[in-house]
């Protein structure tokens, strides 16, 4: 099959979940207890029988169950979240103005805990029974046994209280107005660091334990055994025989673990006042805002597709073998 | 000739949880330029690790040398830094493994893994060490070259991979080539073109060759020394034709009386237990006549497996592993069905006691329908057909005691229990010749040989008719696959068994055999008594095999050069494919030929 192909098969796979997310949100709103119309006729403080009818007309509420949905997957379809109760804009541009963030948030630290995992496993691996290993083995442990919050609390206070140079909440510095790209991008990024920092420290433990022990498998492997016959270096059979195939199984990790960044990220956005769809999310449950949390689920899920699409290339890219299974 | 290698009181040890051991003691031989050196002996012996330590490849931490030299080409190898190493690895010394399933890099193309190896010696650049990767390739034999090097290994089937492996370790024209059972893993005939190649890739370039094999047959028909070595260490060296015909030492004397040899059965009508050293060598062996009766007849019996494939997981292909194959068993005699991976002789096994569902035919046991019973009654009729399968490693539970374990199917079907039990378990164990003291033992705690005697008593404690032992003794030492083929026949004679014997090793099947059939993609493409068969094979097929198998006498040397064998077709075809019935013609008195087009 060729990457066109499969590409598509997948794409059009990820929009199948996405239609079954979408129509789940609306079961949500349409299975809970209480009348949409009472709700939105409480905030515009009460209306008579009359007023109600033609609520329910104006809405569509009295339409069949499913033509009701259909017009709500449309709406989706067409980019239509509805309205905030409480910040009185569309969700779409609501969501849209703090997507940003939280996919600069996610990517990062998903990209760091890679890069740091891999690195330690690497490490660690060459000599697995050593002080190093070791040492990688009780950082990971304290990585996925500390709750991400209290990391998080905890780097706060050190880096920002303390030692001061991390700024403690935020995205930008509204003092710096005009400055060139440089200086707001080393400011965006001096924000990001505590955060990201944060919520990756989960992520590498768990794939830098995953990357030793599949790093030690590999180097027990005839095929090493051969690079080492033809006289290739330590080295050289570590980082091209070995490294490469070693990835497959934390790779697939990663993407199986998408999700559960992104999830992450909502508690590393409310203890850092990140301004993304994390900190959206704590605040319209709080104010109840029930169109926000929904687009917020759709984009979640929206990211977590995308997330596992990007594993599938980078496995099939990494492993001819899997192209061949297809 | 002076000396290439020569290796001097070599002692390599190894660190266990139970302490230091040592696996070589006290090692010395030497390889001549442009000879080739077997080095013999079974699993444990230290062969292997002696060529890893040759190479300086020795797992850190596990294994070390402790003392002696090692000296190629008047420089101490054992002293060299790891850098000095480097350069001759590869280049001066190299080595082919075992597998060749797993000896190449699943992740790289196979001519990037060739190209690898003269880019790191020859520094040539990318494209020109790519050239001489593609004409290495040509040189070990694999067919349009040019596109395989873009292949991957997993493209390729076992013996081309083994053939990339040697083209990586002659790429340089090494004056070395340490060959570690390399044709172990192959079939028969891959393993004949194998063999030839080397020699024909030696005599082209004048490399000696340390050769290390457990097959006695293989040695025989490459080695000009032979160096036999029992638990670390050396007990006898000679040249090929001293070792064979007037071995001294009585390690070397025990293993060769353990081979069977090829022909050696062609005077004998009936097959008889192989006369071993120390072995009560006074008692003569007896032939085994069986009976006329017939115990077990198969009638057109076909077995497809379903590819499902497609969005519904539809059938869209069927795997033909068994088409249209008869044949008949008779009480107390044996029927060997050979032929290589993929013939789908496992497959018959398992489809006379619906382990598989066949597709069609009729398996009559003893006057029972086996195909057409229900499966309350399907389970008893099982009690008359017990397996014995290949590797007695895993077809042992290892949490469970032998006793429970061979206990399980008296106590499945109900037939004994409590001082009985134990009664009948203590017999079977006497049977298969194991000290009771093992009842209460784990299959841990013993060796691959008394694993199989396990799994046979397991099989016979249900007293069957009939048992299938599908490569029972493939998986075992000669010398130890020697007394459990003894022991086979030996319960064959006293208890009126009659064995479906499922080999690819045609000398064993030679041994054992009353009948044989010889199987290829599915079909049965000659069967008949077991000397007529060795005799006067007919088929294409039968003959090429005959003409693949190394023999044990270096006397009788195959002389081909350029073998080239049939690849085996895939046996996948699409649903309307109808491959039409088997017919024979009668050559000799029940000795039948396959006349329909099998594909070879």
């Amino acid at each position: 099959m060729t990457l066109l192909f499969s590409f598509i098969k997948r794409l059009l796979s990820m929009l199948l979940v996405l239609l079954v997310v979408v129509i789940l949100n609306f079961l949500m709103l349409h299975l809970a207890p209480g009348d949409i119309a009472d709700t939105i006729a409480q905030t515009m403080g009460g209306a008579d029988e009359q007023d109600m009818a033609q609520l329910r007309k104006e809405y569509g509420l009295d339409q069949p169950f499913f033509i009701q949905l259909f017009q709500y997957v449309l709406r989706v379809a067409t980019l239509d979240f509805g309205h905030s109760h409480f910040y009185n804009v569309p969700v779409f541009d609501l969501i849209m103005e703090r997507f940003p963030a939280t996919l600069l948030l996610v990517f990062s630290a998903q990209i760091v805990s890679l890069f740091v995992g891999i690195l330690l496993g690497v490490y660690a691996a060459q000599n697995p029974n050593g002080l190093s290993s070791l040492f990688v083995n009780m950082f990971s442990l304290f990585g996925y046994a500390a709750p991400v919050f209290w990391t998080g609390i905890l780097l706060l206070i050190a880096f920002s209280l303390h030692i001061q140079i991390f700024p403690s909440a935020g995205m930008r510095d509204i003092t710096i107005e005009n400055g060139s790209f440089f200086v707001h991008f080393f400011d965006v990024m001096r924000h990001l660091f505590l955060p990201m920092i944060t919520l990756a420290s989960i992520f590498f433990a768990y794939y830098s334990r995953l990357c030793r022990a599949s790093m030690l498998e590999v180097l027990g492997a005839d095929y090493v055994r051969t690079a080492r016959a033809k006289g290739l270096s330590k080295k050289e059979v570590l980082l091209k025989h070995a490294l490469k195939n070693s990835l497959s199984p934390v790779i697939t990790f990663a993407g199986l673990s998408f999700s559960a960044v992104v999830s992450g990220a909502i508690l590393v956005e409310t203890v850092y006042s990140w301004p993304g769809l994390g900190t959206l999310a704590f605040n319209s449950i709080i104010s109840r805002d029930t169109p926000v949390l929904l687009g917020i689920l759709i984009f979640s899920t929206l990211m977590v597709t995308v997330g596992n699409l990007l594993t599938d290339l980078t496995l099939r890219t990494l492993d001819p073998r899997i192209k061949n299974a297809e | 000739m002076e000396d290439l290698l020569e290796i001097k009181n070599l002692n390599i040890q190894a660190r266990t949880r139970a302490g230091v051991l040592n696996v070589v003691n006290d090692l010395s031989f030497s390889i001549k330029k442009g000879e080739t050196l077997g080095v013999v002996g079974e699993s444990g012996c230290g062969k292997s690790v002696t060529a890893l330590s040759v190479m300086n490849l020795l797992p850190e931490g596990v294994l070390s040398v402790s003392s002696g030299d090692i000296i190629f080409d008047d420089v101490t190898i054992t002293q060299l830094p790891e850098n000095k190493l480097e350069n001759i690895r590869g280049n001066e010394i190299s080595m082919i493994f075992q597998e060749p399933m797993t000896s190449l890099n699943p992740l790289f193309t196979v001519g990037d893994q060739v190209s690898e190896v003269i880019k790191r010696h020859k520094g040539l650049n990318k494209d020109k060490s790519w050239v001489k990767a593609v004409e290495l390739l040509d040189a070990v034999k694999i067919a349009n070259p040019e596109k395989r090097a873009f292949d991957y290994p997993f493209q390729l089937s076992g013996g081309q991979r083994q053939r990339v492996m040697i083209a990586v370790a002659l790429a340089c024209q090494p004056k070395i080539l340490i060959a570690d059972e390399p044709t172990t893993a192959l079939d028969v005939t891959i393993q004949a073109e194998i063999l030839a190649l080397i020699n024909m890739l030696k005599e082209e370039t004048g490399t000696a060759v340390m050769f290390i094999t457990h097959d006695m047959a293989v040695v025989a028909q490459m080695a000009d020394r032979v160096v036999v070595m029992y638990p670390g260490k050396k007990v006898e060296e000679g040249t090929v034709h001293e070792i064979f015909s007037n071995p001294q030492h009585d390690y070397t004397k025990a293993l060769l009386a353990a081979v069977p040899k090829l022909g050696e059965m062609a005077s004998k009508k009936y097959p008889e237990p192989m006369k071993l050293v120390g072995e009560g060598s006074s008692k003569k062996p007896q032939p085994i006549v069986g009976t006329e009766k017939p115990l077990l007849k198969v009638n057109n019996l076909v077995t497809h497996y379903p590819v499902k494939g497609g969005v519904f997981r539809r059938t869209v292909a069927r795997v033909h592993a068994v088409e249209d194959v008869s044949f008949t068993i008779m009480k107390g005699k044996t029927l060997s069905l050979v032929g290589e991976s993929g013939c789908g002789k496992s497959t018959v096994g398992r489809s006379l006691i619906r382990l598989v569902e066949p597709t069609s035919g009729k398996v009559d046991l003893d006057g029972q329908d086996i195909l057409s019973l229900a499966p309350k009654d399907m389970r008893e009729a099982r009690s008359n057909i017990q397996m014995v399968f290949q590797d007695p490693f895993s077809s042992l539970n290892p949490q469970r005691p032998l006793f429970d374990q061979v206990a399980e199917p008296l106590r499945n079907y109900g037939t004994l229990r409590g001082k009985d039990l134990e009664e009948r378990i203590e017999v079977l164990f006497d049977r298969v010749k194991l000290p009771r003291s093992f009842m209460r033992r784990y299959p841990h705690q013993l060796s691959g040989g008394q694993r199989q005697r396990i799994a046979i008593a397991r099989a016979l404690a249900l007293n069957p008719k009939l048992i299938i032992a599908d490569e029972a003794v493939s998986a075992l030492d000669v010398s130890v696959q020697a007394q459990v083929l003894n022991l086979m026949m030996e319960l064959q004679v006293d208890l009126g068994l009659s064995f479906l014997f499922i080999s690819h090793d045609m000398a064993v099947v030679e041994r054992v055999s009353h009948d044989v059939g010889v199987m290829y993609l599915g079909r049965l493409v000659e069967i008949g008594p077991r000397p007529s068969i060795f005799r006067n094979p007919q088929h294409p097929y039968t003959q090429d095999l005959l003409k693949a198998v190394p023999i044990a006498d270096p006397n009788q040397r195959k002389s081909e050069r350029d073998l080239n064998f049939k690849p085996l077709p895939s046996p996948i075809h699409d649903l309307s494919h109808d491959p039409g019935p088997s017919e024979y013609k009668e050559v000799e008195k029940n000795h039948f030929v396959l006349t329909t087009d099998c594909g070879y």
